[in-house]
């Protein structure tokens, strides 16, 4: 595999990133190369690499020096260290105060409680968008230890951009992916299907029954990307050769309306990149713009509501007549 | 009325009442043996902040499941705040809404 850090990568062309700096040949093999002058990468990509480093054979994790200036970032977020690669400094030591959650691997249910417990603080967030943070780490961290059977678990950073003030986050997993969870119970054929079904509130790989199992009720994804829709936040899904991105919606359109199918929404798709063998989901959270937890909730409910009615209504039989 | 069950999710779940494995095992272990023997559940939020849906399904949506609509009157929601409430009514509602 190789990947190569470019002078930028964000959700908002993390497709052009995907498609050209990302090889996912020889997957025992990591290759590593950065841009000599500057590297301003999302915390999804960091996360991504991170993961490509636990399926690869250790000794074959190359990384080549970092000269960017801007490579501290890549050491404060904890990326040689989780590679365990040296790297001859170029890069300048820097103060490690600040607003980010450095590489972190978790395995189970246990380490995830924890890691919510510690999380926040490392933010310093008020509290309305620290309540969409925990909820949506929870609930994609869940998704990976319950749906993904990666053994490595679930891989996540997160950074605050003053610029933008917003917290950007990623969480990758290696493992069977979407289309595979989501085919145990319904039948996709292409991955984008897959991201779709999986997006759409009530659809879960456990069961084809609505309401899901005692365990799962296929809401998650979907909570998830209307706390990205409703604040104004960049979305995005990878898995396969499918990457979904849920784009900002219009500020000047201020009714707001869920919709239950995700290709309703103001979205990107790609569906011919270099196969992600697992899933990949990152997302910006503005502390701008972040509603009432609360509002988003009522919009939910009603969203929900109507999804299960048109599901229902769709498999109503006909009367005949003669 | 037979008597009444207790349950103080704070001290098992925390004020992030996130863990589903949690809720599964205090469904089955407190709830459902309650239930089933047609007591009344107080489920008692008190203090908890926040809590997901994953959450909330797995405390409660098996028991809409298996009884019905009608176990919801054996079982009490005590001191939520309005997110906690607002997610537990997202659960109530699809769950009776499913098949």
């Amino acid at each position: 595999m190789k990947i190569h850090l470019p002078n930028s990568a964000f959700i908002g062309n993390i497709d052009y990133f995907i498609a050209n700096y990302f090889d996912p040949s020889n997957p025992d093999r990591l290759e590593i190369s950065a841009n000599k002058k500057w590297v301003s990468i999302h915390p999804v990509v960091l996360s991504m690499i991170a993961a490509l480093s636990l399926i690869a054979d250790p000794k074959k994790v190359r990384c080549e020096p970092i000269e960017a200036k801007s490579g501290h970032y890549l050491d404060r977020m904890g990326l040689f260290n989780f590679l365990r690669v040296n790297q001859n400094s170029n890069i300048s030591e820097h103060e490690s105060a600040g607003r980010f959650i450095p590489l972190k691997q978790i395995k189970n249910s246990k380490e995830l409680t924890t890691f919510l417990t510690d999380m926040i603080p490392l933010l310093h967030l008020p509290q309305k968008p620290a309540e969409s943070i925990r909820y949506v780490v929870s609930e994609l961290v869940r998704n990976v230890l319950e749906h993904s059977e990666s053994r490595n678990g679930a891989i996540l950073c997160a950074q605050y951009f003053k610029k933008s003030n917003t917290i950007r986050i990623g969480i990758v997993d290696t493992g069977v992916g979407i289309k595979q969870t989501i085919n145990q119970s319904h039948r996709a054929t292409t991955d984008l299907e897959a991201i779709r079904l999986a997006l759409t509130p009530g659809i879960t790989g456990t069961t084809r029954r609505e309401g899901g199992t005692e365990q799962n009720a296929g809401a998650g994804l979907f909570f998830i990307k209307s706390i990205a829709y409703v604040n104004r936040n960049f979305f995005m899904l990878y898995s396969g050769n499918a990457l979904y991105k849920l784009l900002m919606r219009n500020p000047k359109n201020k009714r707001l309306v869920l919709h239950a199918d995700p290709f309703r929404d103001r979205y990107s798709i790609k569906d011919n990149l270099p196969k992600w063998q697992g899933t990949v989901v990152g997302m910006d959270i503005s502390l701008d713009a972040t509603s009432e937890f609360r509002s988003l909730l009522n919009l939910i409910g009603e969203t929900y509501h109507e999804a299960i009615k048109e599901r229902r209504k769709a498999r109503y039989k006909k009367a005949r007549f003669v | 009325m037979a008597k009444t069950v207790t349950v103080k999710l704070l001290k098992i779940a925390g004020s992030f009442a996130e863990n589903k494995d949690l809720a599964r095992d205090l469904r089955r272990e407190k709830i459902t043996p309650a239930i089933s023997k047609n007591q009344e559940v107080i489920l008692d939020f008190g203090g908890v902040e926040a809590t997901t849906q994953s959450f909330v399904h797995a405390l409660i949506s098996e028991l809409i499941r298996v009884h019905g609509s009608d176990v919801l009157d054996l079982i009490i929601f005590k001191n939520c705040n309005e997110t906690v409430r607002k997610i537990i009514d997202i659960v109530v509602d699809y769950m009776q809404q499913s098949d």
